[in-house]
């Protein structure tokens, strides 16, 4: 669709999109009309995308909002005094803004654009990290970490000489909070924790273990890329120390993500990149670096991703809040509850709080082969390790099969699950 | 399986309709080497051997070589991995037993480009024996790595290099 001009101006009161019926709950004709990926045939089948995790599906406003970009308003932010580049600038900190508002933010400088998760936890790993950590100091992750929340822990241990430490989780899937509290002390600089696991669905009680980590002034890094899509983020009343979000994984674009910081942190870090757009001015003896977020956001910024993120966040309020938690929460227990009644299957965690993923294995087949399988029934599932290797290590296995839900999946598409994994069987029969 | 009886009746259901591709993919002999490997074991007096890694689903391989005279008098291998690497490593196992090493190397390139080029490929399945049923492999990109890991970890231990072998580049 290409957006009028009246649509440009809509920007500041645009109109909100209800996607509930009559009865509060979510109309999912109206919910995936949305879509228009499902439009899409798979081998000639319908699309079951169960891969959300992975990467969400896009809602036509995040489309419509970013062409809509490169079509009326494309210029480079904060460089020029013409009228396309205060267009381009308006558009790109009014995204700013709005994440501000997503998170509960105290103030739009405390909000960063990066590319995304990754680049956000390496950004404060090679800032924060590298400024304040020694030899002796240690950093606490905990063992269902995404490899993008231990990697760069690892990166900044070798580099400082600190030394990292991993709070263990039980067999459901859920840390050992008494665990985690006798790793945290005086040596405790920074703890990292996922909000919700990636592999298992998880929601680990953040608030607690943030207080814990305060208790010895130790800074605490909240992955929230699962998060975001699917709980109400309030970075003040979890007063965490830094969050990090992914664009791509809550229908927005991918390239673009969000590092929150505190502002008392992010004015005393140390620049991340060094460049463009982060400088007051720069002679050969000495540059001076802008005031955050600039500091951090070296280059020429991810515009049109911005422009995205915002659009994904004005749809996650149109869709979002308790029609959504209920919607998502109806399929998962249902999805649950079908692949229970499989014999052959087996549910890898069991955590009571978790978000819509469901982890399982096959007796005597691999999951990449479920995969396959699936796949030429329409069916999109992750399999593999789930970048969390420490975790698939835990419970002993190589790989799992991973369907993982977004507002868009209904029973249905668990419908169509279980019959393919019927054929799976089939095969392996 | 310990489907009980479920298992039949679900055959019943839905047997049938596996889609044709799918079945060039899982024949039925990929099906047979997955359930009954092989030469399925670790080899205590190995001469050669090599583990191979496929990071982005997690197959994990050992190959074992008894190498004398430049004569392969006995390969096995051990390991986790989906159906198509343990078919494709148990086949292996059974194609060169008693063959020299350069047999091996040939046959690995043929295997190779059976895998990798597909029917516009110089080598004709029909040439392979039974290695033939890894031809539809080609019709699943996807998969093709999953085929070749055992291949190319005999390679590995072959040539003895001591290294892991990976499907992926690694620094
Ligand atoms: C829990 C978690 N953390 C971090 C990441 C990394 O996000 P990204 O790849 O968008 O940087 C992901 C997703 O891949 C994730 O699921």
């Amino acid at each position: 669709m290409i957006a009028t001009a009246s649509s440009v101006h809509s920007r500041k009161s645009r109109a909100v999109q209800d996607y509930t019926d009559g009865a509060g709950a979510l109309d999912m004709h109206r919910v995936r009309q949305a879509f228009p990926i499902f439009k899409e045939k798979v081998y000639g089948k319908p699309l079951i995308y169960l891969d959300s995790a992975a990467t969400s599906q896009k809602p036509l406003n995040v489309i419509d909002a970013m062409s809509r970009f490169f079509l009326m308003e494309n210029a480079n932010v904060h460089r020029g005094v013409h009228y396309l580049s205060e267009r381009a600038t308006e558009a790109y900190e009014g995204a700013r803004s709005k994440v501000q508002r997503f998170l509960n933010a105290g103030d739009s400088h405390e909000i960063v654009f990066v590319r995304g998760t990754t680049e956000a936890i390496n950004l404060v790993a090679q800032t924060y990290g590298r400024a304040h950590l020694r030899s002796g100091d240690e950093v606490l992750i905990t063992a269902m970490e995404h490899h993008s929340n231990i990697v760069p822990w690892q990166m900044l241990c070798e580099q400082t000489g600190a030394s990292l430490r991993v709070a263990p989780m039980d067999d459901a899937g859920c840390l050992i909070l008494d665990e985690m509290e006798k790793r945290i002390g005086p040596r405790t600089k920074l703890v990292a924790v996922t909000h919700v696991s990636n592999a298992l669905g998880t929601i680990n009680p953040i608030r607690r273990i943030i207080d814990m980590a305060h208790a010895y002034n130790a800074r605490v890094l909240v992955d929230g890329a699962q998060a975001a899509p699917h709980l109400n983020i309030d970075v003040r009343a979890l007063d965490c120390d830094f969050y990090a979000i992914s664009g791509h994984k809550m229908y927005g674009p991918t390239g673009i993500g969000v590092l929150y910081g505190k502002s008392e942190l992010l004015n005393a870090m140390p620049p991340y990149q060094g460049g463009g757009d982060m400088i007051v001015s720069v002679s050969f003896e000495k540059s001076s670096y802008a005031v955050p977020p600039h500091k951090f956001e070296a280059g020429t910024p991810n515009m049109v991703g911005a422009v995205g993120l915002a659009a994904a966040i004005d749809f996650l309020s149109d869709v979002g809040g308790e029609a959504l938690s209920e919607h998502e929460s109806d399929v998962l227990t249902y999805g649950i509850r079908a692949l229970s009644r499989m014999p052959m299957v087996r549910l890898i965690g069991a955590a009571p709080e978790r978000v819509g993923v469901i982890s399982f294995v096959l007796e005597d087949v691999h999951p990449h082969d479920i995969g396959t399988i699936l796949d030429r029934e329409g069916i999109a599932i992750r399999t593999g390790h789930h970048c969390a290797q420490p975790l698939m290590k835990h419970f002993g296995l190589p790989a799992t099969a991973r369907v993982s839900l977004a507002c868009y999946n209904t029973r249905e598409d668990i419908d169509a699950l279980v019959e393919g994994l019927t054929k799976v069987q089939a095969v392996f029969q | 399986m310990k489907t009980g009886r479920g298992g039949a009746e679900i055959r019943k259901r839905a047997g049938a309709r596996v889609g044709t591709d799918l079945k060039d993919l899982y024949q039925e002999v990929i099906i047979d080497h997955n359930r009954r490997p092989r030469n399925f074991r670790k080899m205590e007096d190995a001469t050669r051997t090599a583990d191979g890694f496929n990071p982005l689903c997690g197959d994990q391989i050992s190959i074992y070589v008894k190498l004398s005279d430049n004569v392969i008098e006995d390969v096995a291998f051990h390991g986790v991995g989906c159906a198509i690497s343990k078919a494709s490593a148990s086949l292996l196992t059974t194609a060169l037993q008693g063959k020299s090493r350069e047999e091996a190397t040939a046959l690995f390139k043929q295997v190779r480009a059976m895998l990798t080029d597909g029917p516009a490929g110089s080598v004709m399945p029909e040439s392979m024996g039974k290695l033939a049923v890894l031809s539809g492999v080609w019709e699943f990109p996807m998969r093709i790595k999953c085929a070749t890991l055992a291949w190319h970890t005999l390679m590995g231990a072959l040539e003895a290099t001591g290294e892991r072998v990976t499907t992926e580049e690694e620094t």
